[in-house]
This record gives C-alpha cells, sequence and structure tokens, in this order.
C-alpha cells in the first residue's frame, strides 16, 4: 500500500463542482460532529467554509487545549550542508543558483551546537540540501552523534532516502522526521522540479511512510503553500496524507507543518499567494479533522502573525531560526534557503509566548 | 478519623493526584498543589530538562509533594522500563507511573506491555502505578506482577468527558485488592466526586485543571469535590430504591389465601 493509490482516488476528482455545492447546512453540520470524514475536511476547506471561520477558530482552540495544554514545543534547524543536485524553481539551494556552497565540518557542527543550545533549546532539526554524494548518510550520523552531545530531540530534514538508511539514521538517535512533499499535484510537482533526484515524485511521496515503517517516533509532512494555485487541494492532500499515516502507523505522532513561500535567491513566482485568512482556514480546518495532529509554524512567518495563531491550533514553533549554513556561531551572511521573518531571538520567542499566556516546552522528549 | 490512602511506603491524607503536562506557566504549579492539597503530582521523565536553570520543571514543585515520573512516550515494555531507570537514576524517586502508549488516535494505554514493565520494574523495588484500560484481567494480572496500584482511565486522556467508563470502574473497585485511583478522562469535580464516592481511591487530574479559565480555582474544586466523594463513600450512601410499590401487588393473593 502507498498513499499514492489514494491520492489517486481524488486524481480526477472535480474539487470546483464539490466546492460549488458546499451549503451553508453541509458547513454547520461538519461543524457538530466529533469525528471528521475526508468529504467533511474537504467542506471546512470550502470557500463556503470562510463564513464560518470564528466558529471553526474556537472549535478548533478549545479541542488543542483539552490535547496539547497551553503549551508550545520550540526547536531550531540546523543547516549542514547546501550542496544540491536538484533544480526546484522555487528554492534558494536550486543547484543552478550561483550561491556559495558550504558543508560544515563536524568541529564547526559542534559550534553552530553549542551556540544554538545556549539559547536553551533542545529539539534540533537538522537540514541538508540534496546531495547524498556530499551529504551522506554516513555525514549526517556523523553530526547526529555531535547533536547528540546538546539536544534531547534531534529531527532530520533531508533527502529522500530508503527504509533501511532511516533505520540507520535512527540508530544513531534520530528520532524525528520531517518531508514536505512540495505540491501533491503530480504534472504540477513535474514541471516545478527540472532535474534531479528529487524529480521522482513516487519516492519523495513514500518517504514519510518509510520514516513510519524504521520506527521514527515522530513523523511531519506538508506542502510549500503557493506552489499550486489550488492551496485548497494541497492542504486536502496534505491532510489526507496525515492520517492515512496515522491509521496505519498508530504509534507514530503524526504532524504537519503550514510553509508559505518566502522570497530566495532565484526568479520564482508562486502559484497564489495564499493570505493569512487562507492559512487560518486550512490550520483550523485541519484540527478539527485530526484533533491530536501537531501543527508546525516555522520563522518563515511574521511575528505578528505567529503571535496571534498561537490560540488557533499551533502546537510547535521554530525561534531564533537561521536557514543558512554556519549562520549561527559563524553568522555567515550567505544567501539561505529561504529568507526569515519572524527574526526575534530565542529569548524574545520564550517571553512572547509568555506573555500570551501559553508555555514554551524546550524539552519534551528524552533520548533513549 | 484516620483515612489515609496508603501507596508503597507513603501514606497519604489527599486524594488528588495532579498532572503537569498543559499548564500554560509551571509557576502554577505550587498554587494548584496549595489550593487544591495534592500531595502526588506526576510529571513526564521527557520533559524534565535538569540542566536547565530556567525551564526545570522540577523547581516548581514543593519538596513535600509525592514525585511521581511517568513514562510518557514509551511505546513498548522495554522504552518504558528505560524510561523508569533513567528517572530513578536521575534522582526523582522510586514511584513510577507506566504508560504505554502506542497508539496516537485515542492515547489507550497497551495493556499487555503494561504488564511486562510492571513485573521488571517492581522487581527492582519501584512502587509502580500502572496506567490502563479498565479490564479485569489486565488488573489482575498487574496485581501478580506487583503494581501498588492500577490507575484505569475513565475516558481518553483530555477529553474531559466524565465517566464514560463507569461500570468497568465499578467492576475494577469491587475485585482489585490494590488502591484504584481514576485517571484521564475526568472533566468535572463532579465526575471526580462520583468516581470517590464509588469507592476509587484517589482521582488523578491534569486537563481539567489546565484547561480551566482559572485553573488554580479549579485544583481547589477538584480538591474540594474529591473530599466531598470520599466522606460521602466512607459515610455510606443511602440506597435508592430501584422498584415502586406496586398499588396491585402480585403476591397478594398469598394472604388472601391466609385468611
Amino acid at each position: 500500500m502507498s498513499f499514492y493509490y489514494e491520492y489517486q482516488k481524488y486524481k480526477d476528482y472535480s474539487f470546483e463542482d464539490f466546492f460549488d455545492a458546499v451549503t451553508d447546512l453541509q458547513v454547520q453540520n461538519v461543524l457538530n460532529k466529533d469525528k471528521l470524514t475526508a468529504e467533511d475536511y474537504l467542506t471546512l476547506l470550502s470557500p463556503k467554509a470562510t463564513k464560518y471561520l470564528e466558529e471553526m477558530a474556537q472549535k478548533a482552540h478549545e479541542i488543542t487545549v483539552r490535547h496539547f495544554g497551553k503549551t508550545i514545543q520550540m526547536y531550531a534547524p540546523i543547516y549542514v550542508s547546501n550542496y544540491c543536485t536538484n533544480q526546484c524553481v522555487y528554492c534558494g539551494f536550486n543547484t543552478t543558483n550561483k550561491i556559495h556552497r558550504k558543508q560544515l565540518t563536524l568541529e564547526e557542527v559542534e559550534e553552530e551546537a553549542k551556540c544554538i543550545a545556549s539559547t536553551g533549546i533542545r529539539h534540533i532539526i537538522l537540514l541538508t540540501g540534496d546531495a547524498r554524494g556530499i551529504a551522506t548518510v554516513e555525514y549526517i550520523k556523523e553530526c547526529v552523534k555531535v547533536l547528540r552531545k546538546y539536544f534531547s530531540s534531534i529531527a532530520i530534514e533531508v533527502y529522500a532516502m530508503s527504509e533501511d538508511e532511516y533505520v540507520q539514521l535512527k540508530e544513531a538517535g534520530v528520532d524525528s522526521f520531517t518531508m514536505y512533499q512540495e505540491t501533491y499535484d503530480e504534472e504540477l510537482y513535474d514541471c516545478l522540479h527540472a532535474r534531479g533526484p528529487k524529480k521522482n515524485y513516487r519516492f519523495r511521496l513514500d518517504a514519510p511512510e518509510r520514516a513510519c515503517k524504521a520506527r521514527m517516533r515522530s513523523v511531519n509532512i506538508g506542502a510549500l503553500l503557493g506552489l499550486n494555485e489550488q492551496w485548497r487541494k494541497d492542504a486536502f492532500f496534505t491532510g489526507l496524507h496525515a492520517r492515512y499515516l496515522q491509521n496505519k502507523y498508530l504509534d507514530t505522532e503524526i504532524s504537519i507543518s503550514l510553509p508559505r513561500i518566502r522570497p530566495h535567491e532565484g526568479s520564482f513566482q508562486p502559484g497564489c499567494i495564499v493570505s493569512d485568512r487562507d492559512m487560518v482556514q486550512m490550520m483550523v480546518a485541519f484540527r478539527l479533522f485530526m484533533p491530536r495532529g501537531g501543527i508546525t509554524i516555522s520563522t518563515r512567518e511574521r511575528a505578528s502573525f505567529r503571535d496571534n495563531i498561537i490560540r488557533l491550533g499551533v502546537t510547535k514553533m521554530s525561534a531564533g531560526s537561521s536557514t543558512v549554513v554556519g549562520g549561527y556561531a559563524q553568522k555567515s551572511k550567505e544567501a539561505g534557503q529561504f529568507d526569515i521573518s519572524d527574526e526575534r531571538s530565542v529569548k524574545e520567542m520564550r517571553e512572547a509566548i509568555l506573555r500570551l499566556g501559553y508555555q514554551p516546552v524546550f524539552k519534551d522528549w528524552e533520548a533513549m | 478519623m484516620c483515612d489515609k490512602l496508603v501507596i508503597g511506603d507513603k501514606q497519604l491524607d489527599s486524594r488528588l493526584f495532579v498532572g503537569t503536562g498543559k499548564y500554560s506557566n509551571d509557576a502554577l504549579i505550587p498554587e494548584i498543589i496549595e489550593k487544591s492539597g495534592a500531595q502526588v503530582i506526576t510529571v513526564a521523565l521527557r520533559r524534565i530538562d535538569f540542566e536547565s536553570q530556567t525551564d526545570n520543571i522540577l523547581n516548581y514543585i514543593p519538596k513535600h509533594v509525592q514525585l511521581l515520573p511517568n513514562t510518557s512516550g514509551a511505546r513498548n515494555a522495554k522504552e518504558a522500563i528505560r524510561i523508569a531507570r533513567l528517572a530513578r537514576a536521575a534522582g526523582c524517586g522510586n514511584w513510577i507511573k507506566i504508560e504505554v502508549i502506542s497508539d496516537n488516535k485515542y492515547l489507550l494505554p497497551d495493556g499487555v506491555e503494561t504488564i511486562k514493565a510492571t513485573e521488571v520494574l517492581a522487581s527492582e523495588g519501584f512502587v509502580v502505578l500502572p496506567y490502563i484500560s479498565p479490564d479485569l484481567m489486565i488488573a489482575k494480572k498487574l496485581v501478580e506482577a506487583g503494581a501498588a496500584a492500577v490507575m484505569p482511565l475513565g475516558a481518553p486522556i483530555g477529553t474531559n468527558r466524565g465517566l464514560k467508563t463507569k461500570e468497568l470502574l465499578r467492576i475494577l473497585i469491587d475485585e482489585i485488592p490494590l488502591p484504584v485511583i481514576v485517571d484521564a478522562g475526568i472533566g468535572k469535580p463532579s465526575d471526580a466526586c462520583e468516581a470517590m464516592e464509588m469507592g476509587a481511591a484517589a482521582c488523578l487530574l491534569n486537563t481539567a485543571i489546565a484547561s480551566a479559565r482559572d485553573p488554580v480555582m479549579m485544583a481547589a474544586a477538584f480538591g474540594e469535590a474529591i473530599r466531598a466523594g470520599r466522606k460521602a463513600y466512607l459515610a455510606g450512601l443511602g440506597s435508592t430504591a430501584k422498584y415502586a410499590r406496586a398499588s396491585s401487588p402480585l403476591t397478594g393473593f398469598l394472604d388472601e389465601m391466609a385468611e
């Protein structure tokens, strides 16, 4: 089995017809339900449901507080390599972009780790570009060995790997996994990924499932919002994918990210601009669809927006982030993968979250 | 009146256990303890940052309170055992609440793995309090495995739905010779009061307190409800008539025949 078959069921589905037919009564009925079907979820993602955004938000807030408490899990990214063999038209690390390429030595990884850990961060996510000949699995394992000294939870967001490679990384100390499908639209995906290993849609689509099979404790997925002009479709498939994984791998914590396209090196024009209102609709619809699913928001989003959505269902936030290789200790000013929007330090973020009546949680895992 | 709850080598006056996972600020903990009178507090080992000066949750837990570390995050017996040993080695004492959850949809506990972990940890001298579904056979096996109490759920964690498993809880209370502590699902003080009236030994609360508008006041309300429920249990609830006396009795003929 694969989520690909679930996706195919909807491949020729007319989302437009469905959305056109949604009535007020249908939205109200869904709002009164505890357990939502895929169709209910799509109803909440419909243009008609925007009228009920406040009701959806109230319910999402209540469910989130019950299941996650008034807490926000904090994390930070560490970019260790920006070598890349892909040509993703929307990404700053695109192999054709003339940026300074760098891969940290293990000593540099340690310097970065010390710098991040000194801010109180205990959950780290390690990122690389897609160049498995340079940022090899062995190299990543060595990095993890260093990071284990400083962090209690280590996630990876790297190129798609085999199940066996995920098992190796798990044994090395990685407990969490993130991978964005970018867009679930297979044809659009093919256009956006001109060359490189990432062109293989199916291999990437099945990567989160391979991570579940490798017994990662936490698996996070997402679509890069704005690539697909029909963002409601990508939001729908993200939720459907999350539910597919959760149903099949009950003991894995499944979460989603809602990354919006940010400015970066290159001249790509997004398929659409996803507004704040759209983002909120996606977030609260997902919360009602998957009450216990995690929702991650990065520093791609601006400070005021991040502060406002804390009460709507977010469970995890990055802080004090740099998307530059060597961006912490070395204060490298080279181009990052994308521009940071919320530039507050970890300390400032901590205070802001507390001010909003929530607790920033720095440690919520024990390496085993 | 001497009505102590005895668990392991401890005698407790309060029958309210509280959690720590969902507060908007850990600084609320001392006040919650004070206002509710709770004497036992559970903390996930995964949440304790022993190295942090500012974010170590243990700094907020008053010394007189019994620490009950829990194995949140464990997906099988092996992981639960590992976490329990780490907790003890880190100085968190020898009480352990076993939570083995391999279901992220409902957060229901895995009874079989819980029994395995209990056997090992009880033999290593831990005071083991396992979190379970209210299943009589699982509970009986936990008694044999050396558990110090059993902690059945009233409803799934974080639902605030009350004593949905009431009939099964009643069976555990009747049949299990260990303290039965209702854990999870309690939403209102009246739910906790009802559990205590039924003869539960104690209740563990987290979500209902943490998600209240005023968590400290709600903690106090739970403290009072639990004390009231316990008193009612000890006082012996009056029986309730389940049937009325019929105006045309079926056995009236017996009197007539005697005449």
